[in-house]
């Protein structure tokens, strides 16, 4: 690609990262949700079961902010996933079409998409930070381990977007909502969600072990402790699956061209 | 299936002492309880989702929180057993938007209109989608109790507390499904029907759910666990499985969700007046 190409590939991008978060914070009912549902988990979890910290065994040192690991990688993770969503609704309304028309390399759409996540979650973590700060919780980490940890927060929101994109740009329609959402969910409520992973019990210990949201889990959360552990792990299980998950969402894009 | 409300079946094609053409409401009831019931059967995609997310709820609580009942004061030494009392509740609560979205469904689709022209009382319209949603929850009550006693839960009640717990679930479905019908009635969508999902879930989850009120360290949390009528649904079940008969817990979940029917049926019922006359 020369510069002049260069230039439109990412001029492209640029357009649709726009439209994404125009249409998002002009429209409230879309935006809200995905700033809603962490929230009401964090306080559902960190003050309906603060009393789970005290428990025998329970070595993390402040509660909220063990819950506030797990909320960091499930809002990332949804707002991924309402990508999905916003893509899909473009597909239905005939505009996914206009964007492939106005595009040569049509991985620009994708990489728009993405970069208007990335910016859309910017406001999500200062949000969900603010408040966990004001419910009193208490940072150790420095500020490379909180930057480590918000990276990992970003790489989830990646590997979200591109198994939503993925199934949107196959299915083409709003109606394939429940597809993208769904997985995303059960696969982060199957990691250590309430205590850490040494305390699990039954079906879910074996589970939690193969299960790669909890190696990012347990990354985000020794991020915030301060005492970086399994960090390499996390960070070449978030690589792997966006490697996978690209090829995945590059040939649903594919897909879609395909249907015109 | 419209058609039987208005003329087929027995009985319903003689006409009645007052000169009208209306057939007795039993089978008025009837037909559309069996139209709601074959429509649930029918449509596995409506029914599957609100049968398995709860027991996946479940089985994610009972492994992920059984460190809890290391807690001191913990009413049981099984987290499985004080879990599963939520199941039944969340279940309830899905079906509510099962039955509201069927009925703005027939709203929408204009199937409801043509109903209004029929000579169908509007509490055989009411009673009948209600039935498929008891039947549904009956449906699950045993599923979760068997699921439950499967994988190790205590059913101190014994076999006598099987039946109040479907004579409870009953009533809590009556009390959720008269929700769904008042919004279903009130705003003819099936999206606003969607749209109670997220008050929902804040009253299952701002709830004595996953601790019993009395270890809820967050004053307010537990300010708001002690004002949701939810909890006391949630603990009259659970009572059944970890004390057996606990007079109180019991009076409290029939009371709260007795009163949540009455008032629930008799706004659906008012609403649906409005709705026909328009």
């Amino acid at each position: 690609m020369n510069d002049s190409g260069q230039n439109m590939y990412f001029s492209a991008a640029r357009a649709v990262a726009w439209r994404y978060l125009h249409n998002l914070y002009s429209k409230p009912a879309v935006f809200i949700p995905g700033l809603v549902f962490p929230l009401f988990f964090l306080a559902a979890f960190a003050g309906g079961l603060s009393a789970v910290g005290d428990t025998p065994r329970f070595d993390y040192y402040d509660f909220t902010a063990f819950q506030f690991g797990f909320i960091l990688i499930q809002a990332s993770s949804l707002a991924g996933v309402f990508v999905g969503f916003s893509i899909a609704a473009d597909f239905e309304q005939g505009m996914g079409r206009r964007l492939m028309l106005a595009t040569s390399r049509r991985s620009a759409i994708l990489l728009g998409y993405a970069a208007g996540a990335a910016l859309r979650l910017i406001v999500v973590w200062v949000i969900i930070t603010g408040v966990s700060l004001l419910a009193g919780m208490e940072v150790r980490g420095n500020g490379y381990d909180l930057a480590g940890m918000y990276m990992l927060g970003l790489l989830s929101n990646v590997v979200a977007l591109l198994f939503s994109a993925g199934i949107a740009f196959r299915f083409r329609s709003l109606q394939a909502g429940p597809l993208m959402q769904m997985p995303v969910f059960i696969a982060l409520f199957l990691a250590p969600v309430y205590v850490p992973q040494d305390l699990l019990t039954g079906w879910i210990e074996p589970v939690a072990r193969v299960n790669p949201v909890t190696a990012l889990l347990n990354g985000a959360r020794s991020l915030m402790a301060g005492e970086p552990t399994g960090i390499l792990l996390a960070y070449g299980v978030a690589a792997g699956m966006i490697a996978l998950l690209g090829i995945w969402a590059l040939r649903g894009l594919r897909k879609a061209e395909m249907a015109g | 299936m419209s058609g039987a409300v208005i003329s087929a079946g027995p009985g319903a094609a003689a006409p009645q002492a007052g000169g009208t053409d209306r057939s007795p409401l039993p089978i008025q009831v009837w037909a559309m309880a069996g139209r709601s019931v074959i429509r649930l059967i029918r449509q596995p995609a409506l029914v599957v989702p609100s049968v398995i997310f709860p027991l996946f709820l479940l089985g994610v609580n009972a492994g992920g929180l059984n460190a809890a009942t290391n807690i001191p004061g913990f009413p049981t030494d099984s987290y499985l057993t004080f879990a599963i009392g939520f199941t039944f509740i969340q279940a309830a609560i899905f079906s509510t938007m099962g039955a509201g979205q069927s009925l703005a469904q027939d709203i929408e689709n204009g199937f409801f209109s043509r109903l209004v022209l029929t000579p169908m009382r509007p509490s055989a319209l009411m009673a009948g989608q209600l039935a498929g949603l008891i039947l549904m929850g009956q449906f699950q009550a045993l599923l979760y109790l068997a699921v439950g006693l499967v994988a190790g839960a205590d059913f101190a009640a014994g076999v006598g507390g099987y039946f109040v717990l479907a004579a409870l679930v009953s009533v809590i479905s009556i009390g959720f499904g008269g929700i769904g019908l008042i919004m279903a009635i009130r705003t003819g969508s099936g999206e606003a029907v969607q749209g109670m999902f997220p008050l929902m879930f804040v009253l299952l989850f701002f709830s004595s759910m996953t601790l019993p009120r009395n270890l809820i360290e967050q004053d307010w949390y537990r300010f708001l666990a002690t004002i949701n009528p939810v909890s006391y649904l949630i603990e009259a079940i659970r009572s059944l499985f970890i004390t057996g008969w606990d007079g109180e817990a019991l009076a409290l979940g029939f009371g709260i969700a007795g009163v949540v029917a009455v008032l629930s049926i008799a706004l659906a019922a008012r609403s649906l007046k409005g709705r026909m006359l328009k």
